[in-house]
């Protein structure tokens, strides 16, 4: 287990290297001359584009700029942002504490009510309550978050006043306040997840509950809580394991829309923005943070896979 | 047990609520912006929003006001020595928020800083400026490469905004993170994409008419949720709406609008002369490109995306400019005559025209709009939404055939014409070139005289418009300012700025 | 668990079984008509819809619905009635094809890592998680630089980026499923890897693999409009689901019909495919048909 737990760990450097490489390439890639952006409307002068340009180091060779920005990063400079000139690592560390609160929040709400969920529509299967939850389920995925989020803002902000409509107040400044203004995006992206969980936690439910085990256990005369709550839920947690992990993740990249929608200062917003301004810097220290993100949950989900099911030790 | 946990959430709403209520300082000014503003720094500042904080924490040698006069402001005067020589004078007793004093050499320092610093945003501006001398502490002679009519009018924006040279000194390339300057309001702090906050500056020269204590700005992108801030409360003023919630605001009695025309414009660029992509009828014959202005009917454009709100225009100047030639209307939408026009230039419809659109909801709807009313005199036009970044390097490099595109506007005319449709316009996308159009543009540069200086922009209008149809001009977009009624003292200038000067909150 | 499922001789081959129970299955043959009625309205539009999806009338913008329109008229005086029927074509084919893409991408990398294991694994598995984290955005505007404008090339973007869910989702499964006792047996009576993989853990993966599809799906009718906006996708004054739903959201308080019929659209698309889905996995779990 501990060697294993190594050879995972070893792999994060070489995927992080590679993806930068990548990244580095797909900008290259990419129509639209930070220079160009940057010159704003002095675009015409080709004097301060070039100036531009020489500055950013825009007119070396890729894998000049590559080499010259991942030795700044081996000693932990990731850089400063071409359209605001903060610390890419500035940035990114005052965006992550808001981001993180709010996919927790989301992904709190999102267990609460899908895997619940997903479990009743499972032992009801073709009842009226299944049909309900799954209508309602699919209703929440094809739902456009700015839809959900508008009319939140309308009903619960203008209309009864009870939330301020947008913005973001910090957790350690006034944690009340913080959870006002973060209810109801994390309302809009739990809602959305926990469709996700529902939908698979009730498929992986069916097919647990029809596997031979759980027969056997039924036959015994078990108690049907028991059958439900240690036999085949337990089995059917591989699969949203999976996705929760994979989906708690994106949420931690950031929610661009419902951010935008409520105003919230988080990752996303600072990911489209980057990438709309070719503020290349930031898309890159994001990017990595965003991948260590990924590789994480996914040694997260495998381990839990682990628990779950304890033959997949060996493997 | 699910009745205590519905008391529970009860419980916990009620406390939100009160929250949310209680957070209301009455001094206290929150203005909502439409996207976060760039870096607070006026010399690499890019940003129209960031112009907007610019307002309250750094003052320019000279404003202008509702009129678009110039008026002084750290400046007190101004007398032309020769057309190359402008002698400045300046107020006494100003102090930057650091306390030093704000005097000839700090003029001095700033425009040499915005001048000659790297990177700087300024350059184009005021690049006919060849030095800056100190005669004493309260006035400053500027000379200039040539004369320059529009060069005093770049004073009374960002090229004029005087910093602390001590500051400026010390924080060198982040200025920006903590700007000193000698505007009403010190900068207190800023979260980016979340708030700027400034602090009225109780050494302000003009501080008996700043009545309020605190300002906070808010990047807010969405319409309808700037909107929804304003009636909840939440904030006391927005920058702009979209004309299609004006309904919304003029139902509530408790918001206030306040509009004006802007100082720029929306066109379309054509590609005449940029690269193989200029090859088209559209950019090859004036006739099609008068068959396309003549299907287009502005008027309806405008009441069918802009509520009618907006102004249509064919020429560059807003109808609040000095400049701006009334005699250059609108002509009337005239599809018959479109469609002869390409029966002269031996076209069979559907002529193909490929139109650049950056993706923004209004803009596409209003190429749909255009699209729609085109077809009817013969052509097939094509959108190609595209991403502001992507299109501009498209625009640069000559690949494309119709750009729409707006321009923020200048308060000289200078500033809405040379950069576009001179040919060495460092924005003449299209490549337009007449020698008889630079001649007149490059003369209205220098002439002083304002009739005269009409003159001259309303013979080249003839000629880049009327003659040549180099660009097609749609319409001046209107800044809409809303506030809370209890806001009151708002100085509704065209540029859209809110100057914080003489605004009360009750 | 003596009983492997090789050797069992049903009366029926499996794949027949699954089909009649499937046909048997009265919420999955109702999702499945719901989608053929979609599926003709798309391939019948221009007879069904009674307007021009692409005509504008500016005597009649954002018109709430009426006898005239049943589901109103746009922004630019267009019926919205005919713009959905002729949008189920952009919106069926984005989100069917590029799903569908997305599976064919993902599920063969999830099943090779997770039988091969080891170093196969891990490289496949991390690719994966790298491709998670490159933002969509970056993604889509290269791609429409490189291949321009198109509905295609709209779900080739939408399929490499839903790929990776497939591949994890896959691979974590096969895993599962390799270390359960059927799968031991099959591999003890000599049967290659992949005649394993293809015969026993595919089915038992299906469920969620199309449950997956059913949901992502949704995501890329929705991801289709934001596309269109950087140049990929449809392209105006063509209609799709997604960029109705976008142009709505200008006018949500003032004519919430613009968002209510494409978003009635997608949900009850969605529905329908989910009820197929559902009925699919009934009729493939062999042990749940007598339950």
């Amino acid at each position: 287990m501990a060697r294993w737990l190594l050879r995972r760990l070893g792999q994060i450097l070489p995927t992080l290297l590679i993806l930068s490489f990548g990244i580095f390439a797909l900008q290259q890639l990419m129509p639209g001359d930070p220079a160009l952006i940057l010159a704003g409307e002095d675009r015409g002068d080709p004097q301060v584009l070039a100036q531009i340009r020489a500055e950013l180091m825009l007119d070396r060779p890729l894998l000049e700029q590559y080499f010259h920005w991942l030795g700044r990063v081996l000693v932990g400079d990731f850089g400063f942002s071409w359209r605001i000139r903060e610390p890419v690592s500035a940035l990114i560390l005052s965006k992550l504490p808001v981001t993180a609160q709010l996919a927790s929040m989301s992904f709190l709400i999102a267990l609460v009510i899908g895997i619940p969920a997903g479990v009743l529509s499972a032992v009801w299967k073709d009842k009226p309550a299944d049909w309900g939850i799954n209508a309602v389920a699919l209703f929440g995925i094809s739902t456009p978050n700015f839809w959900l989020g508008i009319m939140m803002i309308m009903f619960f902000s203008v209309h009864l006043g009870w939330l301020p409509p947008s913005g973001y107040v910090p957790l350690w400044e006034d944690p009340v306040q913080s959870l006002a203004t973060t209810i109801m995006p994390a309302f809009v992206l739990g809602t959305g997840v926990a469709s996700v969980l529902m939908r698979h936690t009730r498929a992986a439910m069916l097919t647990a509950l029809s596997q031979d085990y759980v027969r056997t256990a039924r036959a015994k005369g078990l108690m049907e809580r028991v059958v439900v709550a240690r036999h085949a839920l337990r089995n059917a947690l591989i699969p949203v394991v999976t996705l929760g992990t994979i989906e708690f993740g994106r949420l931690l990249a950031g929610a661009v829309l419902t951010e935008q929608i409520f105003s919230i200062p988080g990752f996303g917003k600072l990911v489209v923005d980057a990438v709309f301004n070719r503020d290349y810097p930031v898309v890159q220290g994001v990017v990595l943070v965003t991948a260590l993100i990924f590789v994480t949950l996914s040694l997260i989900a495998d381990i839990l896979a682990m628990l779950v099911n304890p033959r997949l030790r060996a493997a | 047990m699910l009745k205590r946990t519905l008391l529970g959430a009860a419980a916990a709403l009620t406390l939100l609520t009160g929250a949310a209520q209680a957070q209301q300082p009455a001094q206290n000014l929150r203005i909502g912006l439409r996207e976060d503003p760039d870096i607070m720094d006026p010399t690499l500042a890019r940003t129209f929003v960031g112009r907007i904080v610019f307002a309250s924490i750094c003052d320019k040698l000279f404003d202008i006001n509702e009129k678009l006069e110039i008026v002084p402001q750290l400046a007190t005067g101004y007398r032309w020595e020769d057309p190359r020589t402008l002698l400045i004078t300046l107020r006494q007793g100003v102090r930057f928020h650091d306390g030093e004093t704000m005097d000839a050499e700090a003029v001095r320092y700033s425009l040499n800083r915005h001048l000659t610093m790297q990177g700087s945003f300024r350059r184009g501006e005021i690049n006919t400026m060849e030095s800056v001398e100190v005669v004493d502490p309260q006035t400053v002679r500027i000379r200039l490469t040539g004369p320059s009519a529009p060069f005093l009018s770049q004073l009374t924006d960002r090229a004029g905004m005087i910093v602390s040279p001590r500051a400026a000194e010390a924080a060198g390339r982040n200025f920006g993170a903590r700007p000193v300057c000698a505007g009403p309001y010190r900068f207190v702090e800023r979260v980016a994409q979340d708030r700027i906050v400034v602090e009225r500056f109780p050494e302000y020269w003009n501080a008996e008419n700043i009545h309020i204590q605190r300002i906070t700005y808010l990047p807010i992108p969405d319409g309808t949720v700037r909107l929804a801030n304003l009636q909840s409360g939440a904030i006391e003023m927005v920058q702009t709406i979209e004309p299609d919630d004006l309904a919304t605001v003029r139902r509530n009695n408790r918001l206030r609008v306040e509009m004006s025309d802007e100082l720029g414009y929306q066109s379309l660029t054509i590609n005449i002369g940029n690269g193989p992509r200029a090859q088209t009828p559209m950019g090859q014959d004036v006739r099609v490109r008068q068959a396309f202005e003549l299907a287009l009917d502005r008027a309806a454009i405008n009441q069918v995306v802009y509520e009618g709100v907006y102004t249509p225009t064919v020429q560059p100047l807003p109808p609040a400019n000095p400049f701006h030639v009334a005699a250059l209307r609108p002509e009337p939408r005239n599809v018959e005559r479109a469609r002869a026009l390409l029966r002269e230039a031996g076209l069979t419809p559907p002529v193909a025209v490929n139109m650049t659109v950056p993706n923004n909801p209004d803009l596409r709807q209003a190429a749909e709009v255009m699209q729609a009313m085109v077809r009817e005199a013969g052509f097939d036009l094509r959108i190609q939404a595209m991403e502001f970044a992507s299109s501009l390097q498209a625009a640069v490099r000559g690949d494309f055939e119709v750009y729409l595109l707006g321009w923020s506007g200048r308060v000289d005319p200078d500033g809405n014409t040379w950069t576009f449709i001179h040919s060495r316009g460092p924005q003449n996308d299209g490549r337009y070139s007449n020698p008889e159009v630079d001649r007149l543009l490059d003369e209205a540069r220098v002439e002083v005289d304002v009739a005269k200086r009409r003159d001259l922009y309303a013979q080249a209008f003839q000629i880049a418009i009327r003659q040549d149809r180099s660009r097609i001009y749609l319409w001046h977009r209107k800044n809409i300012v809303v506030h809370t009624t209890r806001l009151s003292g708002f100085l509704n200038v065209p540029d859209g700025l809110i100057r914080p000067t003489g605004l009360r909150l009750q | 668990m003596s009983v492997s499922v090789s050797t069992i001789r049903p009366p029926q081959s499996p794949a027949r079984r699954a089909l009649s129970a499937f046909l048997a299955h009265k919420l999955a043959m109702f999702g499945l008509l719901v989608v053929l009625v979609f599926v003709a309205g798309a391939v019948f539009a221009p007879y069904l819809a009674g307007a021009d999806p692409i005509a504008t009338s500016w005597s009649a913008i954002r018109k709430a619905p009426s006898a005239a329109h049943w589901f109103g008229t746009d922004e630019n005086g267009r019926d919205v009635f005919a713009r959905v029927l002729f949008g189920a074509r952009a919106s069926l084919a984005a989100g069917v094809i590029a799903v569908g893409g997305a599976l064919l991408i993902g599920v063969p990398f999830g099943l090779i890592a997770g039988l091969a294991g080891g170093w196969v694994d891990a490289v496949i598995s991390r690719v994966a998680d790298a491709m998670l984290a490159v933002p969509f955005l970056i993604l889509a505007i290269a791609l429409a630089a490189f291949l321009g404008p198109a509905l295609e090339n709209a779900m080739l973007a939408i399929a490499i980026s839903a790929s990776p869910i497939f591949t994890r989702l896959a691979r974590g499964m096969v895993q599962d499923a390799a270390s359960q006792d059927y799968v031991e047996a099959a591999r003890a009576m000599g049967n290659p890897p992949w005649r394993t993989a293809i015969l026993h853990i595919l089915p038992n993966i299906a469920p969620s693999l199309l449950v997956q599809a059913t949901l992502s799906i949704a995501e890329a009718i929705i991801a289709e409009a934001s596309l269109s906006f950087l140049g990929l996708g449809q392209q105006p004054p063509a209609p799709s689901w997604g960029s109705m739903l976008n142009s709505a959201q200008r006018f949500i308080e003032n004519a919430p019909w613009l968002a209510i019929f494409p978003g009635g659209a997608i949900f009850i698309l969605v529905l329908a495919l989910n009820l197929v889905g559902d009925g699919l996995r009934d009729a493939m779990d062999p042990r749940a048909a007598k339950r």
